[in-house]
Formats: structure tokens, sequence, C-alpha cells
């Protein structure tokens, strides 16, 4: 299947490549600078690219692409959802992907790859299954394993290979016990001129941070679970008996994990929490527009939102802007024309204004189309659908674990028209 | 290199007991400079007996390796270490073993035998490890080891190591494909592995090595389906994809008749339940004369249904694989579940949005209906990548239609002042698609372009030239202004496709301009020279068109540009001027062609048909490499056409049970889920589907149902012996002709322990319908005596054992071989089934049969969806409306009645069943239904227009309406050729909703649910006549469209059902107090619903 992987970085060099069949030279790799080239971003960049001998699927993640060589048929979500879940593992390992973790952890990345693909194949993609075989570096341990001569490399099969829960290990043991959910919704949106909304959907996540010793086994239950209308579990979740009675329930994996993640019912009608005024006009004579974007407050369900940020990417005629706000700094990028307005807390009284002229370039016709304001937002303690957790019962342990339920309400895609 | 000295930093720690000098910049320098003296250095620490220094250096060389560099000069240092007893520096000298060995293939041998030994060892990780590695050295002259060293690890007791054997299988392969034979033997033995570990990686080996033995599948198919949702997600894509192709070979098409596709599907869930399908169908062929009803086979059914959950996994790549599967595979009334999944997909990574865009491209060309729903989800962002923008276009324009053109090119609009002007040009070949499959926008998209032509970006509009170029084509007369208009543009466009779609465009309509064409050819011959190619090849087409047309006028003009044309530098233009010089200019050598000069440039041409780039691409298997390429990608398996006659399903038959075990997840998972659930989803299904026999065993997953169906005795679990019995039990009944309530208990008392098997009742209740046809049900227990019209109770559990029984029979012999005595019972069964050949034949009769079937149909999805599915509606007398009088309808009458069937193109629609009579003495024309007047959210479907209808004649037809959970009335005008009459419907509450299928614990579960306001409860005192179990239950059925929901007590009753449009449950409770004394509860969502139909209850209750 997977025949090759070549990490290259923004600059264009591969820094890394692994083969798991008979080596294919890097010089494979031109045909994807060359789809690179033409593409002017590189979220443009095909991801499969057909080449003379070989397919090229790549990912664009985190500044490094993923560029994964294929020899013969193979489903292409297969090859993207497999990259995706390296770049997890590096950054579950590392704390981030980044070609500078990557470089610094060559070997353990070596490692990881050798155990994540047999013959370009999958073997173990679950990140506990891998911790077991292959620790995670920390300076305590590189500094014990110098003194002791141990190693960072399992010597026995990982417990989960074989078990009928892979995706926990066992023997785990804390002393504090705890089980953290982190109920996240993502309002994604599309509000047009006139402020009214063409879509506006809800996305949830909840992620769970589960510290718990041995095999417990959690129900997470809802006030209204009817409202989580399309779902994707982690495979710990039992299907049957979310289907049956709508509890979640699970032996959770050890550490940091996505539970599930949800769309809100469609049916329900989406709370926008902001509502913003804009007006941006460019004008014929003297090569100026204007601009006035005024953020309020709307359905806020009585939180606080914070974390406000605008983003505006200009038409390329707009050289500099001439703003003022009543609230936060702003800042335009003239290079990428993007216009950034960090506001902040939201004043219910006061609402923010951010207004001002824009000088345009001489000579070149004014900008037809008007730029649209991208909102990003955070409401904390709240999610915007509604969504309750009930209750977290554990089973098949004895100690009580100390439990947590966050909740957050953030922008998704969330787009004004202008 | 600029981080390279970061790079070192992780085995800072470590290295500092090394040799200092190495801690920077180790690999920086010149491989071939600096380098041998390195890589000596590296060779004292491989030979050195220090495992830190040796570890130190193997980690050099494997971040060497990681960067490109060469490092083969070391193999000898290197392979030396092979037997170290760090575990972690023999790791990467394995590491560097498979890199190099096939380079150093004689020094890659000196290792061998650490590998054999490593084979041998006691723990299971070494022995996996040293066949991984020994299977990934590409040398050929170990061949015989590894196969060897395959076939001893293929049984080991381990898993893991037999996952690893099977991962070796098609490295060896692509080594020598000579070991082919051998190799499948390997194969054969690992796919009768019950582990999930193993299966996912056998079916790897599998496709590579001989995808074309389809054979090898037969015996495992129903375990591989049955181990899917505990196999590891990438083994998981890759069973289903195999089994996509392996039953695209093995079954039916059900989508094969169109014409029947409503009962055709219904009919697949009926049959879905036993392989009975084929022998029925035989027998069927006699009875019913050519109408070859389609039969799921059970093993098709069980494969769509034990792959739907996986719609929910996380993973993009077994959600995609589920929603090919069910593409090519699943009828059409089913496909739509994937739709939900797919939208869902969307939201992932861009990289997934590509793929999961491009292959909902496809879908929607073939299912547009699947997506429409989902039509906002396809909005543009301005921040989406470009080639997002331009798939989510493609998948708008492919759900145009009629009712939602108007939103989407409200869209349109906002798409096209985006500052992305390939987009922009995308959107406005999307208006131009949009206006050409949908006559009623053409004109609005037309006029909408011509605005663009305005536009200053010139892109823009040289883009709307060329649509509107196309859109012009279709009908030219109407819109000479607009020729005119882009006449003028010639001044001022640039871009050649532009410029030669004018030119085109004046040149084939130079009629309707007889003024301005002249003209335009002088501009273009001034400017001849400076054209491009494309343009100059116009401006001759336009030359020669107008001297046809024009020839007083164009003469001299058309000369010149010829003459011009003919010292042209492209050879093109010179053929062609010489060409047209020939056909046109009448010399003394012209040749018979120039008399057609006319016609042969002035032919009508066909308008082009703007077809998307995703048509028919649905020939590649959806979600593969090749689909999205649009070409066979190496290696590609072709997506079998299906069979004409399904091949010998007995095949899939295994002798021996395996399944005496389910896997230890799945004890795991039913150890918590408490049975009822799980008893209760698979028990739904339980006499429909042969699978579900199983569940009755409790195996939470319904697993291993095919065995039980086989005639192992031995294996069978207690739920099928106890069917066995039952079946006996029932034999009994018939003879005695037993009353009803006695053996309802009797089956009861037969069937204690499972849960699911209280179930079944209901499921009964189908069949039963089917036999009595439209008979109530008081009657029908007084008929007792007649064959068909059993019993409620041995209704049900007869028809149970029956499709147990035949299932048995066909599963142990093939059909045609069945001993005599089996024949003859299941003919008599089948009596029961199949309507048409019984006597009572009724006009309704195949209304209610039919009705039966997606009984059936309710079940067997239900079982999948888990939820209470709908079930047909209950017998009961139907109520005819008078619809138009035949006074008012000048000799036309109209009644309606709600006939209860789902409305086949669209399940939120009542049915309503419209009877039309011409009692007068002229033929009524064109029958239709004309400007319907809803209130908001309603919808109708019209049936299809009545051509004629001769006097005395009467015709039925049946439409759809989409009341939206009220009882407003629906109102319409009713058109002949001559009249037209404004017509109301207005719905009963009752018939506003369906019936739905529920146990009595989903029913407890589901009322929990719905107290407080949602929750109506009235006493009453029942009529004289309506006393008994039986009446209640006939007055409430033929009140509202509700199914019994089967219970303990005899003095409760309870009936559900949800409502057509929104789905919301209503669940209807009497207990009955006291001789005449009773209270009713109703539970509803939809408050004003339960309002209406506790009146309408009481009411008829209290007759």
């Amino acid at each position: 299947m997977i025949h090759s992987l070549f990490l290259i970085n923004s600059a264009g060099d591969i820094f890394l490549e692994k083969h798991w069949k008979s080596v294919i030279s890097r010089s494979v790799c031109d045909y994807f600078f060359e789809a690179q080239e033409k593409a002017s971003t590189p979220e443009n960049v095909p991801p499969v690219i057909s080449t003379p001998h070989h397919y090229l699927i790549n990912i664009y993640r985190d500044k490094i692409f993923f560029v994964s060589v294929i020899q013969t048929e193979v489903p292409p979500l297969f090859v993207i959802e497999f990259l995706h879940r390296v770049a997890e593992m590096f950054q579950d390992y590392f704390g981030e992907c980044s070609e500078a973790s990557i470089k610094d952890n060559v070997v353990i990345v070596y490692e990881l790859l050798e155990e994540m693909l047999d013959n370009g194949f999958p073997l173990a993609t679950e990140s506990n299954i891998l911790k077991e075989l292959i620790k995670p570096p920390t300076v305590l341990r590189s500094v014990v394993n110098t003194i002791t001569g141990s190693t960072n490399v399992g010597e026995t099969l990982p417990t989960g290979q074989l078990s009928t829960v892979p995706w926990r290990r066992t023997g785990v043991k804390y002393t504090n016990n705890e089980a953290y959910f982190d109920v996240v919704e993502e309002i994604d949106a599309i509000i047009d001129k006139s402020g009214t909304t063409v879509i506006a959907e809800i996305q949830g996540v909840i992620d769970a941070c589960v510290k718990l010793s041995g095999m417990p086994d959690l129900t997470l239950s809802f006030v209204n679970p009817r409202l989580m209308d399309d779902l994707s579990f982690h495979p710990c979740v039992r299907f049957k008996r979310w289907e049956a009675e709508r509890v979640l329930s699970f032996i959770p994996p050890d550490g940091n994990f996505r539970l599930v993640s949800y769309h809100v019912n469609a049916q329900n009608l989406v709370a926008i929490p902001v509502y913003v005024k804009q007006n941006i006009s460019f004008f014929e004579s003297g090569f100026s527009g204007r601009l006035d974007i005024t953020v309020e407050p709307k359905q806020t369900m009585g939180k606080i939102v914070e974390g406000v940020v605008v983003t505006v990417h200009m038409p390329k005629v707009v050289l500099s802007a001439n703003l003022t706000p009543t609230q936060g700094t702003y800042n335009y990028d003239p290079v990428t024309k993007v216009l950034a307005w960090d506001i902040g807390k939201l004043n219910q009284q006061k609402p923010p204004n951010l207004k001002g002229s824009l000088s345009l370039q001489s000579g070149a016709p004014k900008p037809e189309e008007n730029p649209s304001l991208n909102i990003d937002l955070k409401i904390q303690q709240l999610a915007i659908s509604g969504l309750k957790v009930n209750r977290l019962d554990m089973f098949g342990e004895k100690y009580k674990p100390f439990k947590g339920v966050k909740y957050l309400t953030k922008a998704g895609k969330f787009q004004v028209r202008t | 290199m600029s981080s390279s000295s970061a790079f070192n930093d992780d085995k800072g720690g470590s290295s500092s007991i090394g040799e200092p000098e190495y801690g920077h910049d180790p690999a920086s320098g010149g491989i071939f400079s600096s380098d041998y003296k390195r890589h000596d250095d590296l060779k004292e620490m491989l030979d050195s007996n220090k495992d830190s220094l040796k570890l130190e250096a193997m980690k050099r060389i494997v971040a060497m390796i990681a960067r490109g560099k060469n490092a083969s000069d070391l193999f000898p240092a290197v392979v030396k270490n092979v037997a170290c007893k760090n575990i972690e520096v023999k790791k990467l000298v394995y590491v560097y073993l498979v890199r190099y060995a096939e380079e150093q293939q004689d020094l890659a041998l000196l290792s061998i035998s650490t590998f054999q030994r490593g084979l041998k060892d006691p723990n299971q990780l070494i022995r996996a490890s040293a066949l991984r590695v020994l299977s990934s050295i590409r040398v050929t002259i170990i061949v015989p080891i590894m196969m060897l060293a395959i076939r001893e690890a293929a049984s080991d007791m381990s898993p893991y190591v037999r996952k690893t054997a099977a991962h070796a299988i098609p490295k060896l392969y692509s080594l020598d494909p000579d070991q082919k034979d051998q190799l499948i033997e390997v194969i054969e033995k690992l796919l009768a592995d019950k582990t999930t570990l193993v299966a996912g990686s056998v079916v790897m080996a599998f496709e590579e090595v001989c995808p074309e033995r389809i054979d090898l599948i037969h015996k495992n198919y129903r375990k591989l389906c049955n181990l899917l949702i505990d196999v590891e997600e990438w083994g998981q894509v890759v069973i289903i994809n195999m089994l996509t192709r392996y039953a695209r070979t093995q079954f039916l098409n059900p989508n094969a008749n169109e014409s029947l596709l409503e009962e055709g599907t219904e009919k697949a869930f009926y049959g879905s339940d036993e392989d009975e399908g084929k022998e029925e169908k035989v027998e069927a062929a006699a009875l019913v004369a050519k109408r070859k009803p389609y039969v799921m086979d059970p093993d098709h059914r069980l494969l769509l249904r034990n792959t739907k959950p996986l719609l929910q996994s996380r993973n993009a790549a077994v959600v995609m694989a589920v929603a090919q599967l069910y593409f090519h595979l699943a009828p059409k009334a089913e496909v739509g579940v994937i739709a939900k999944a797919l939208v869902r997909l969307m939201r992932s990574h861009s990289e997934v949005q590509y793929v999961v865009l491009q292959n909902v491209a496809t879908m929607s060309i073939k299912r547009r209906g699947m997506f429409e729903p989902y039509l906002k989800s396809f909005y543009i962002r301005s921040t989406d990548p470009t080639q997002i923008k331009v798939l989510k276009l493609e998948v708008l324009t492919n759900l145009a239609n009629e009712t939602n053109i108007s939103t989407i090119l409200r869209e349109f609009q906002t798409y096209i002042k985006s500052m992305d002007k390939d987009f922009v040009a995308a959107t406005i070949q999307a208006i131009g698609r949009c206006a050409t499959s949908i006559g009623e926008v053409r004109d609005t998209c037309l006029n909408g372009l011509v605005q663009l032509l305005s536009n200053r970006d010139e892109l823009v509009v040289a883009e709307s030239v060329v649509v509107i170029k196309k859109l012009l084509q279709m009908q030219p007369e109407r819109h000479s202004d607009i020729i005119k208009h882009m006449a003028k543009l010639t001044d001022n466009i640039q871009v050649p496709m532009a410029r030669a779609s004018i030119l085109w465009l004046i040149g084939e309509y130079c009629e309707h301009i007889p003024k301005i064409a002249p003209d335009v050819l002088r501009k273009m011959a001034k400017s001849f020279t400076n054209e491009e190619d494309i343009v100059k090849l116009q401006v001759l087409n336009l030359a020669a068109k107008l001297y046809l047309t024009n020839s007083k006028q164009t003469k001299l003009l058309t000369q010149y540009v010829l003459n011009l044309a003919k010292y042209d530098q492209n050879y093109d233009i010179r053929d062609r001027a010489r060409f047209i010089r020939q056909l046109i200019v009448p010399t003394d050598k012209s040749g018979a062609l120039s008399k057609y000069a006319k016609k042969l440039f002035l032919a009508l041409k066909p308008a082009p048909v703007l077809e998307s780039p995703f048509k028919d691409r649905d020939h590649f298997q959806l979600g593969s490499l090749s689909h999205l390429l649009n070409a066979k990608a190496g290696g590609y398996q072709e997506l079998p056409d299906w069979p004409e006659v399904a091949p010998d399903p007995s095949v899939r038959n295994v002798e021996v049970p395996e399944w005496t075990k389910c896997s230890s997840r799945e004890k795991r998972k039913e150890k918590k889920v408490e049975k009822p659930f799980y008893s209760d989803s698979e028990g739904e299904s339980g006499p429909t589907e042969s699978a579900d026999s199983d569940s009755d065993t409790g195996s939470g997953t319904g697993s291993g149902s095919e065995e039980s169906g086989s005639e192992s005795g031995s294996e069978e679990s207690e739920g099928e012996s106890e069917s066995d019995k039952e079946e006996e039990e029932e034999k009994h009944k018939r003879k005695s002709k037993s009353r009803a309530k006695k053996s309802t208990q009797e089956s009861e008392g037969s069937e204690p322990s499972s849960e699911d098997e209280r179930k079944k009742p209901p499921k009964g209740k189908g069949p039963k319908a089917a036999s009595d046809s439209e008979s109530e049900e008081e009657e029908e227990e007084e008929e007792s005596s007649s064959e068909s019209s059993e019993s409620e109770s041995e209704g049900e559990s007869e028809s149970d054992t029956d499709t147990r029984m035949k299932q048995k029979t066909c599963a142990s012999k093939p059909p045609p071989r069945q001993p005599k005595k089996e024949t003859e019972m299941s003919l008599l069964d089948l009596d029961d089934f199949e309507p048409t050949p019984s006597p009572q034949v009724t006009p309704v009769n195949n209304f209610v049969s039919s009705s039966l079937v997606t009984d059936l149909e309710g079940l067997s999805l239900s079982d999948s969806a888990l939820s209470p599915a709908a079930v047909s509606p209950a017998s009961g007398p139907v109520k005819s409306y008078e619809l138009l009088h035949r006074i008012t309808g000048e000799g036309l009458s109209v009644s309606y009645c709600f006939s209860r069937q789902p409305f086949s193109h669209d399940p939120h629609m009542v049915s309503v069943q419209m009877q039309f009579t011409n009692n007068g003495d002229t033929e009524a024309r064109n029958l239709r239904i004309q400007e319907p007047k809803l209130q908001s959210g309603m919808r109708i479907a019209e049936f299809p227009e009545i051509d004629v209808l001769p006097p005395g004649e009467t015709v039925t037809m049946v439409m759809g309406i989409d009341f939206s959970d009220s009882t407003q009335a629906a109102n319409f005008q009713l058109c002949t050729h001559t009249r037209k009459f404004f017509l109301t419907i207005q719905p009963p509450v009752g018939e506003l909703m369906m019936p739905v299928f529920m146990t009595e614990n989903e029913f407890k579960k589901e009322q929990g649910q719905l107290t407080g306001m949602n929750e109506i409860t009235e006493k009453l005192t029942l009529g004289e006549t309506c006393q008994g179990d039986a009446a209640i239950v006939q007055r409430v059925t033929s009140t509202a469209s509700l199914s019994r929901v089967p219970c303990g007590s005899e003095m409760e009753c309870r009936f559900a059902g949800k409502t057509v449009t929104s789905g919301s449950l209503v669940l209807v409770t009497i207990v009955t107090r006291e001789q005449l004394v009773a209270q009713l509860t109703v539970n509803c969502e939809k408050m004003l619903i339960g309002t209406m139909l506790v009146k309408d209850i009481l009411q008829a209750l209290s007759q």
C-alpha cells in the first residue's frame, strides 16, 4: 500500500524519508514540487498527484507536507487518514508536530513509522499500544537511560495488541484518579449582507482526559442527548448502547482522546452569539475606501463573549488602512492583505467599533468585490446547542474518581458576507 | 541543514559520555570528504562492547538513513550486532538491515540464522519481529526460508504472530510471484482464522496476491461480515472494499427492475429473511406469471446490516468504504443513509473534503435526492481552497432542480463577486449548466450573464461569453439583441476564446443581425494578422457564412480574408482557407460539393449539452484511487456487473459451525449492555432475516446466524432448539386449531426466557394482515378454521417458524432437491405470504400484500437502525371520502381514501388513494392537478396525468401529500380538458401518522421521555359495542394509523406510531379499569396532534 513517505518543509527541503518496501528515489518528489508551484497556496496542492509510475498522496499539516508514494490502487482516504494519524502521533509524542521536533527526535520518529506500517499496511496506530512499544521522550528518561543503560523500547508485546480493548493498556495506575470532559462546540455560519443567516450549524466534540487506574467502565449520560444528531465515535464507545439508550458507555483509553464528535440536529435553530454591522465601500475617486464594523453581542445566553477577532481578507488593491478601534487593536498586513482586529471581550453596553479609511493603489480600478469577514470568538461555560452532561458513572473500579465537565463555544467557520 | 545542531540534541544527554567531538554536526558535512573518517569512528563504536555506544552509533546511522544519506558501507559493522541483547539496538539494526539488505545480499545472509532463532523465541513479540524483518529482506535466495517461516507462523499460537504472517505474504509474493500457489494455501488457512486481529491483514494479503480467487471467500463470508465491527479500522476498509466486489459477483442487483422498484425494495426485505427466497421465486414464477419479484439474498442483507454502524466511525476511510458499499450494493431506498455521514466528513481536513467531494459529485448525479436535504452544507466560504470551492460548486450544480434553483442562483450571485477569479469562472460555467438543465431559469441566467459582460475583469467576461454562446445556441431567434450586444464587445475583449465564441455566434446567426455582421467582419479583416489562431479560424468561418448569405456586401471582404489566410503561418488556417475557397467561391472547376456549401455551413447545429465531468464516473468503484483520477490505477480490480442469475448461495454455508463463541470483544460488550437492548434490536428482525434466528441465542451481535440456520445440530444454541420445539408445537396447534388467546399465552409460555421472543408477535401482524386481506380482526378470529386466516398468535409464531423451517430446508439442501413433504409445507406457508393465489382476492389485495412486505421491511430495517421502525398499517376498513360529487363534477366523481401505505416516492408524505369515476357520457381527458394552494411546509406529489377516462370507467391513482403534521387542508385544482374544480383534502389526525413497531420496553422508555406537557390522559366510558380487547384494537387502528404494541397485561392496549412528516412518536395507551371504564393516555411530542388524537379516539371508543 504505502510505499514510501517523504516529509517536506515549506522551503521545499525533504527532511525525512522512510521506505517500507524497496527504496524509491526522492526524485519522485519533483512531481510534487511541480504541482506545488502551480498551486497558489499550500492548501491548493491537489492531494492526489499522478506521475508516470507512482501516485503521490499528500497532506499539508502544521507547515509540513507529508508526501506518500503509492504504486497500486488504494483508497485515497485510507492514505490521507493514515497520514493525519501519523501527524497526530507526532503531536502526541513530542507535544507539537513541527520540523524541529521531528528532527530532534528523528530516531523515535523512525521507530514509530516502523511500527505503524508493515509493508505499507497499518500495523499499530493506537497511541496506547505505540507508547508501550516506544516510550515518549522525556528529559528524565533519557538521563536515566544513559545511566542504567535501559532502553526506550518495550520488550514485550503491548497488552493492548491482543486485548479486546486495544486502546487501553493494562496496569494503569494513578494516585489521583481523574476524568475530565470538554464539550467544545463550534458554530459554522454564513451570514449575508443584510444580517440574515444563510446557513448555521453547530459541530461539537467531546474531548476527554481520563487518568483512571485499572479498567474503569464509564457511562456518560446527557440531559438532552437527542440534540446530537450525527455522531462519530471513538472505537471504545459501545454503539448499540448509544442507539438503545442514548448514553455513552465505554472503557476509556488512557490519557487524552476524542470521545465523540457530533453534529447538532439541523432542526434546532442556532443561536448566533454576535451581530456584526459592517459597511465596507470603495470609491472610484481618490482611490480610497471606508470601513465601519461594529460587533454586538446577540444571543449569548447571559455569558460573556470573549476572544473576539475579526479577520478581513482585503482585495489586492488595498494598500493600507487608517482605522480607529474603540476597543482592542487592529493590524493590517499589506503583504498578505489581511486586516485583523483583535477585540477581546465584548462589551454589552458599548459595542466595539472599528472605523476609518482605506487607501487604494492609485490608478487601479476600484475592487468590485467586498471582502467577507471571518469572526472568531469564544464563550466559556456554555455549549451553544444547550447540550448538558447529566452524569458520569464509573463501574468496574472501587475508587472514587474526580470528575469534571467543561463547556466551551467557539466560532468555527463563521463568515459574514458583505 | 540549518537545524542540524538541534537535530542532535536528543542524543545530547547520552552522547556526553561518548565522544564529544561527534556531538555536533555529524552528517551535515559532505558525505564524500570527511565521511570516511567518521564512518570509521562509527564502526569503532559498533564494535565496542558497550551497549550505550552501540546504541549511540545506531541512532546516528538511522538518522542518516532518515535524511536519505548513504550509510551502506557500514553494513558489515552493523550486521554483526543483529544478535545484540539490547532490544533498542536490535531494532535499529533491523531498520538498517531492511533498508540495505537488498544492496548487500551476501552480507545480509549472515543475519538469517539470528532470525531463524528468533522465530522460535518464546516471546511472541520477538517471534513476530523476527518474521517481520526476515520477510522484509528482499533477497531472493532466502525465499524458501521465508516460505517455511510464513507457514509456521500461520499456525502460531499467538494471533499477533499470525497477523505478522499475513503481512509477510504479500512481501514474499512481490519478491517471487512463483510462490503464489503455496501462498494461496496459507491465505486460505488464515482466512479461516477467527480472530479480528488477523482478519484485516489476511484480506489485505488476499487482495494483493489473489484477488481473483473469490471462491476462497465463500466459506468465510459470513464470518467476515460478523467480525467486521471489531476489526481494527484499517482492516475494515480493506474488508469492506473486498466484500463490495464479492457481493457484486454473488448477489442480484437490488435495483434491477426499476419499474418494480417500490415493491422490489419492499420485497427485498421480505425475502431477505430466508433462502426460501430462491425457492419461493421458482414457485412464485409459476403462480404469478412473469412477475419475478426481486428477493434479496440474506447474505446480501447481512452485509448491508453489519456495515451500517461503521458509518459512525471516526475514520474517514471507513465511512467512505461503507458509503461506497451502500452506493454500489444497497437498494435505492436505503442508500440515503450514507448522505449524512458523507456530509459529516466534509468537516474534516481539507484533503478529506477533497476526496469526499469528488465522490459526492459522482453520487449526486445518480442519486440527487440523497443530498438535496444537505444542500446548504455545500455552500462555499471564501476561505475554502479553490479546489474545494470548485468541487462544491459541482455538487451544487448537480443538485439544482426546479425547486431549489432560485436559492442556488442567489448563492451563485455572491460567488461571482469573489476575489478568486478561477472560482468565478467556474461559477459562470455552473450557471450555464443550470440554465441548460432547467428551462425555467434559462432567461434569468442569460440576463445575469449578459450583465457580467460589463464586468471589469476580462476573465469573467470571457467566461460569460463562452457560456452565453452555448446558451444562445438553444434559442437564438429570441435573443438577437444579446447577439448584437456581444458583437460590440469584439472591440474590447482580448481573450481569444471569447473573441472566437463571439465571432462564431455572429456567423451562425448572421441572419438575425444582417446589418452588424458585415461590419464585424470588416473590423476583423483589419486586425486579422494580429489575431490568435483560434480567432482566425472563426473569422474564416464568419466570412464563409456571410458570403453564403449576403454575398453582395461581403464578397470582397471574404476574398481579402481568404487571401490573408492563404499566407498564414499556421497550416491549419491555410488549409481551412483553401477548403473554404473551394467550397464557396464558384469556379468552373468547383465540384459537386459547392452546391451544398450552404447546407454544410449553415446546417442547424445541435445545442451543446453541458455535462458534469463526473458523469458516469461511477463505473469505477467509488472511493478508489481510480475513481479519483478517473483513470485505471495499477492493480485496480474492476467492479463486476451484477450477475443475471445469482450463483448458488449454499456455497457460503459452513459445514461445522465455528461460531460457537463470539469474539471476546463482543462478549465484553454483551456483558456490559443490558440484554434487552441487544436482543431487542436483533430480535426485531427475527423472522425476516436468517441471520437473526441466532439472536435468540443471546449473542448480542447477531453473529453466526447462518450457522444456526444450517443443519448443524450440535452447536445450536438454545434459541434454535427452542424454535424447533416451537415449530413442532406449532404444527400441533395447527391441527387442534386452538383459539387465539389461548395460543398466545401458550406460545409465550413456550418461550419464556428470551426477551426477543416476546417481540416477535407483532411481526406476525404482517402475515396476518396479508392472509386475511382486508377482513377485520373480529371476523378473523371467528374464521379461524380457514388456513389463511389464522388466529393472531398462531399467525405470528407460525410465520416465525415457517421462515425458520424454510431457511433450514434450503440451507441444508439446494432448493430443487428438496424433499417433497417439506416443499408442501412451505407451499402452504407460502400462501400466508403470497397473497395472489389466495382465494379471497380483492381489489385492495395488492395493497395489503405489499403492506405485508413493508411490514417486513420495517422490521429488517429496524434491526440495523435500532430506532423504532415504521411498520405498515394495521388492517382495518378504509374509510372513503368524497372529493367531488358527480353532479358538481358534471359526471366526474372522485373519492379518496387514506390507504395507509407509505408513499413510495417520499416517506414524508401521506399517500392518498383517489378513485376517479366517469359517470357522464363523454370521456374526460387530461385529468391532472394544478396550482396546489398549500400552507407553508406542505407539499403535494401529484399523480401522473390521466389521459383519457372513458364514460363508465373507474381509475385509481395515488398521490402523496405532506401535510407537515397539521390537519390543515390541502387545496388544489383538479383540471380536466374542459373544466377546473377546486378541491380540498383534509386529513383526519389519525392519518397523519404511520405505525411504528416497538416492544413493550421500548414503548415504556419512549413514554417515559414524553411526559408532562406531552402527555394527555382522559377517562372514558367504553361504548356498548366496544368491549374486549379486539374491539378496542379495531376501533383505535381504524381511527389512527397506529400499530399495536405487544403487552403482557390483558387490561392494557398500547399502540405506537409516528407522524409522517417529522417522525415524532405517538404513543397511545388504553387501560380498561372496570366493566366500561377506561383510561386513555396519549403521549406525543406534538401537543396539538396529541390533543386531536385524544378527541378522535375518545369518540371512536365511546360510540
